[in-house]
């Protein structure tokens, strides 16, 4: 039988309507999966601007209070210990310390909820290269000189696959189907960045460098700055349709914004600042744990866990005298305690700041430049590794047209030879709509309807995965990362606020305006140092 | 109608001797010993038969309506006999229990039909010309039966299709009598519900009999399939022809047992006769027990450990008869320790050393295999290597895939190993590869243990040598962070149905 066009038309039609009625065409049932939100903090947080914190009921003393426990203030936390200072408290929202390094675990491995590797520590970090030393990342160096990486934490191959065209293929810069043209403007790109990652200013420094503030001050660079990374790409003429892809999505792996919102200097910075060299791994490998930066998040608890208050929200801080009076509230005692301190490491972002601090609340719109991504995460336990068409499961897993930046693999570091379950971490940064906007949605939006839409976004790639599922969870970041607009990270606002209100030491990676290990690291043992000076002085 | 009649004696004889073949061929294949098992399969059998015919006399009334429900019987046993000989394969305890007592039914029920037939025809003809033409239709089925069973049915439709096939034969055979006589016999409705319902349900396993054995496999396998399973982390699939079984592990062969022992000689000999007075072995999968028998023919060998991770195939090895009697029974040597664990977990936990590794994985076709032959994992072998200990890994083809082989060896060298890569010749593998690492370079071995068939000094003399085509090449490192030799593998089998 051979349909003509209008006789197919008119049954399709037909069909439409017919399956309409039954409710299946434009809405599929919704289905159901085990699993729920996690995060408590968007609603405790929430107590700030809603009001309902109770007045002080209880006065404590210490040394410094660390807002935050994420990693700048681990970190900072960390770093006074191993000076030999241990009079400190670190107040913590969430009911563990972590922040984005936070990660979970299941009977069938670890994972991530948010940062899940950190690149081979460049030759000038050396405080990154010391901490990787301490934590045995490192475990020796060769003939050369070289850092020898441990290779259980160095991230197994296969490494990136991209679904592309109906199958996978091996790497994240689009192959399938592109033309003569597009690789040669991935081959003018690719070298502009090589050669950015070589440039140094005139003030001797290189152009592009972690921790950010150590980079070049040379004009020449600064001002892409000043520029889109959608901009940049259209004054060099670069119009690939999947060069832009990649570099949009490069932005949003990495800033949770658009190359449209997304400084070019940022954008640069992601291609040209890794410099890290090992023996055993060429340079572009990444450290990487079933947990994620979780991993790391552990070993500092080990350290300074006893020190951590959880479920505790920073309500109000201000100066007393040569001290700080800070007052948080106990989520589980529902009380509000007074602590003075002789100072503070600020390890919240900046939004927070301007709310909890009183010298900030008192002068407005110290936070208006700050701004931040939402994300959406999931963790969802598989039966069987999810494979496809084409290159093998990889570590990281994105779909050409999704949304969503894809799926990490946490199983990745697994060492069994027959695999069968794993965890998948599926990452989506709300870049479509404004950041309050896109927020408020995330936030108001059920876990049915958060696990359907992770599901229909896998099943782009994996029909039938949904069979698969034992378990999903979700974590939406209200606040998920720092967004470094054009302007943002050379401007005054940011400059501004790394200065020092009066105790009170700022440290958290949304001062560097991008929001990656290396800076928040950098920011806390930095505060540390600074406050411990500080207090030798007064 | 007497026509019809004796085109039934025609098929049941052909069935009769049809599932005769069939209990004699799964003896064999089974239990190995093909004449031993067809004697005894076809001694039972004919004897049986003789009961059978010895019981017809007590039977006096409704011969149709018996001779009916004997050729039901027939048809649910004979047909499901193969389905039911494969299960029980699993346990071997039952299987000869289970094998004489199908035998012994289908006998038993094969014996009852002709001297039924026999006087339910004995009005209608002549006795000299009933016995003559019921005698002729029988021999000739049997001609048939013989003629189609191996040149037919085996190669074509497998053993459990065959008896299925057969089994609906008889039921139409039963069912055509039903016709013939339906006046004559009571309960005519009863028999033919239960005849249709038992010819759906034969023709249904017959339709899905390809899930039941995995039918659809057979013609992968150049030989019929004695047992196919999947376990948790393999597809295994055990073959068998006259003078070969074949192990298949997710369709890569791993053995013949007919050069087998080149393969196992040359993998544990080189290396462990090189050691002085060993004592505690470690193998490192091989879980079909053929290293294993290799190394327990040296005295000094205390303990044997055996990772590996999959507990069916450590458990088919040490209870199949064909399988033990191939491995030796060496699973059950009370030496022996077997652990079903994970290669490279468990050594990252372990804290023992050992005199001698033998690490016999499969090839590395993919990431997962391929961890475990990466620095990582042959660090943790050394580490586990007693000061004078030796190494030795299965590296597959240094012919056909010369950069993998090579490459393991550039890899066994960044972890401080000396190594001295060899090569024998297995026929169903073809050019096969084998390094040895030492922590001190390696000294060949004086002398081997007596009863060898393929290894010797002289033999020894020649492995190591590799001509032109598969010298060494420059390759990368091998780590869990690139998986070169995975790649490399891909490229050079790739072209090969591997």
């Amino acid at each position: 039988m051979k349909l003509t066009r209008r006789e197919f038309l008119a049954a399709s039609a037909t069909l439409a309507a017919g399956a309409a009625v039954c409710g299946f065409a434009s809405h599929p049932p919704p289905r159901r999966f085990t699993g729920k939100i996690l995060g408590a903090g968007a609603k405790t947080g929430h107590l700030l601007r809603d009001g309902g914190i109770p007045p002080p009921s209880l006065n404590d003393r210490t040394g410094v209070v660390i807002v935050g426990g994420g990693i700048a203030g681990l970190a900072a936390a960390r770093a006074m210990k191993q000076r030999g200072f241990d009079d400190f408290q670190i107040l913590e929202l969430e009911e563990q310390a972590g922040g984005n390094s936070t990660s979970g675990r299941n009977a069938v491995s670890s994972y991530p909820w948010g940062a899940h590797y950190v690149p081979l520590a460049n030759p000038e970090n050396r405080d990154l290269l010391k901490l990787f030393e301490e934590l045995g990342v490192i475990t020796g160096h060769d003939a050369a000189g070289l850092p020898v990486y441990d290779e259980y934490f160095l991230c197994a191959d296969p490494h990136e696959r991209l679904y592309i065209h109906g199958r996978w293929q091996e790497g994240l810069v689009p192959q399938v189907g592109t033309t003569s043209r597009d690789q040669e403007q991935y081959r003018d790109f690719f070298s502009t960045m090589e050669n950015y990652r070589r440039a140094k200013g005139r003030d001797g420094r290189p152009a592009f460098a972690i921790p950010l503030d150590t980079s070049s001050h040379d004009p020449e660079f600064i001002q892409l700055d000043s520029i889109s990374m959608e901009e940049f790409l259209r004054q060099h003429g670069w119009d690939s349709e999947p060069l832009r892809w990649y570099v949009n999505y490069c932005c949003r792996d990495d800033y949770g914004a658009t190359m449209g919102e997304t400084s070019a200097w940022a954008g640069v910075h992601y291609f040209a600042s890794r410099r890290g060299l090992a023996a055993n791994a060429n340079s572009q490998t990444v450290v990487t744990w079933p947990e994620g930066n979780g991993w790391i998040v552990n070993r500092f608890r080990q350290t300074v866990d006893a020190h951590v208050r959880p479920s505790c929200l920073a309500a109000n801080i201000e100066q007393d005298g040569r001290g700080v009076l800070v007052d948080y509230y106990d989520v589980v005692k529902k009380q509000t305690v007074r602590v003075t301190a002789r100072a503070v490491i600020f390890c919240a972002p900046r939004f927070v700041a301007a709310k909890v601090i009183r010298d900030l609340r008192e002068k407005s719109g110290t936070a208006d430049a700050f701004t931040y991504s939402p994300w959406a995460v999931a963790n969802i336990t598989l039966k069987s590794r999810p494979a496809g068409r084409g290159a093998d499961l990889s570590w990281d897993n994105v779909m050409y047209s999704s949304d969503s930046l894809g799926y990490v693999l946490a199983t990745n570091q697994s060492l069994e030879s027959h695999p069968h379950e794993a965890v998948i971490t599926w990452y989506q940064p709300l870049s479509d709509k404004p950041p309050r906007e896109a927020r408020m949605d995330a936030l108001a939006t059920s876990y049915d309807t958060w696990a359907n839409r992770v599901v229909r976004d896998l099943e782009r790639a994996h029909p039938g995965i949904a069979e698969e599922i034992m378990q999903l969870d979700v974590w939406l970041w209200g606040h998920g990362m720092i967004r470094p607009t054009p302007g943002f990270i050379w401007g005054k606002a940011r400059q501004d606020a790394l200065k020092p209100s009066g105790n009170v030491f700022f440290a958290h990676s949304d001062t560097s305006g991008i929001s990656i290990f290396e800076e928040a690291y950098a920011r806390g043992i930095a505060a540390a140092k600074q406050v411990l000076d500080h207090l030798k002085h007064s | 109608m007497e026509t019809l009649l004796l085109i039934s004696v025609f098929v049941i004889a052909t069935c009769g001797l049809v599932y005769e073949l069939i209990a004699g061929t799964m003896a064999s294949y089974l239990l190995g010993d093909s004449v031993t098992q067809f004697s005894t399969v076809i001694g039972s059998y004919l004897f049986a038969m003789g009961i059978g015919a010895w019981l017809s006399k007590h039977i006096s009334r409704n011969l149709v309506a018996v001779f009916i429900q004997v050729e039901l019987l027939i048809g649910l046993f004979g047909g499901a006999s193969a389905i039911l000989l494969f299960a029980a394969f699993e346990h071997v305890a039952s299987f000869r229990l289970l094998l004489y007592t199908v035998v012994t039914i289908i006998g038993v029920l094969v014996g009852l039909e002709i001297p039924l037939l026999m006087r339910i025809l004995k009005d209608r003809f002549e006795f000299k010309d009933l016995v003559s033409r019921i005698f002729t239709f029988d021999y000739v089925g049997a001609l048939v039966a013989s003629l189609l069973f191996p040149l037919i049915l085996v190669p074509r439709l497998g053993l459990v299709q065959s008896a299925l096939l057969f089994g609906i034969l008889n039921i139409l055979v039963a069912l055509l009598t039903l016709h013939l006589f339906s006046r004559e016999i009571p309960w005519v409705r009863l028999m033919r519900g239960t005849a249709f319902g038992l010819l759906i349900a034969m023709t249904l396993a017959f339709a899905y009999s390809e899930r039941l054995v995995s039918f659809s496999e057979s013609s992968v396998y150049p030989d019929p399939i004695l047992y196919a399973r999947s376990s948790p982390y393999q597809r295994i699939v055990l073959t068998k022809s006259e003078h070969d079984l074949r192990l298949y592990l997710n369709g890569n062969l791993q053995f013949s047992s007919r050069d087998e022992y080149r393969y196992h000689e040359g993998l544990v000999h080189p290396g462990l006769a090189a050691v002085h007075n060993p004592r505690d072995v470690l193998v490192l999968g091989g879980g079909d027990g053929l290293a294993l028998r290799e190394i327990l023919k040296y005295p000094s060998v205390q303990t044997i450990t055996l990772v590996d991770l999959d507990a069916e195939m450590t458990r088919l090895f040490s209870t199949q008869p064909v399988l033990t009697q191939l491995n030796g029974g060496s699973l059950s040597s009370p030496k022996v320790k077997i652990i079903s664990q994970d290669a490279f977990i468990w050594l990252r936990n372990n804290r023992r050393h050992f005199d001698f590794i033998a690490a016999d994985f499969p090839d590395p076709s993919n990431y997962s295999i391929g961890k475990l032959y990466t620095t990582s994992f042959f660090r943790l072998v050394h580490d586990a290597l007693a000061p004078d200990g030796v190494f030795v890994v299965q590296c597959t083809s240094p012919l056909i895939a010369r950069k993998s082989f090579w490459c393991i060896n550039r890899t066994l060298q960044e972890e401080r190993f000396f190594t001295a890569p060899y090569h024998v010749y297995v026929p169903s593998f073809g050019e096969w590869g084998f390094i040895i690492g030492t922590t001190h370079p390696y000294m060949q071995p004086e002398q081997f243990p007596s009863g060898l068939r393929f290894m010797s000094l002289d033999t020894a003399q020649n492995i190591f040598h590799f001509p032109d085509d598969m010298k060494m090449v420059e390759t990368e490192v091998n780590r869990l962070t690139n998986q070169a030799l995975v790649r490399y593998f891909e490229s050079e089998w790739g072209g090969y149905a591997h």
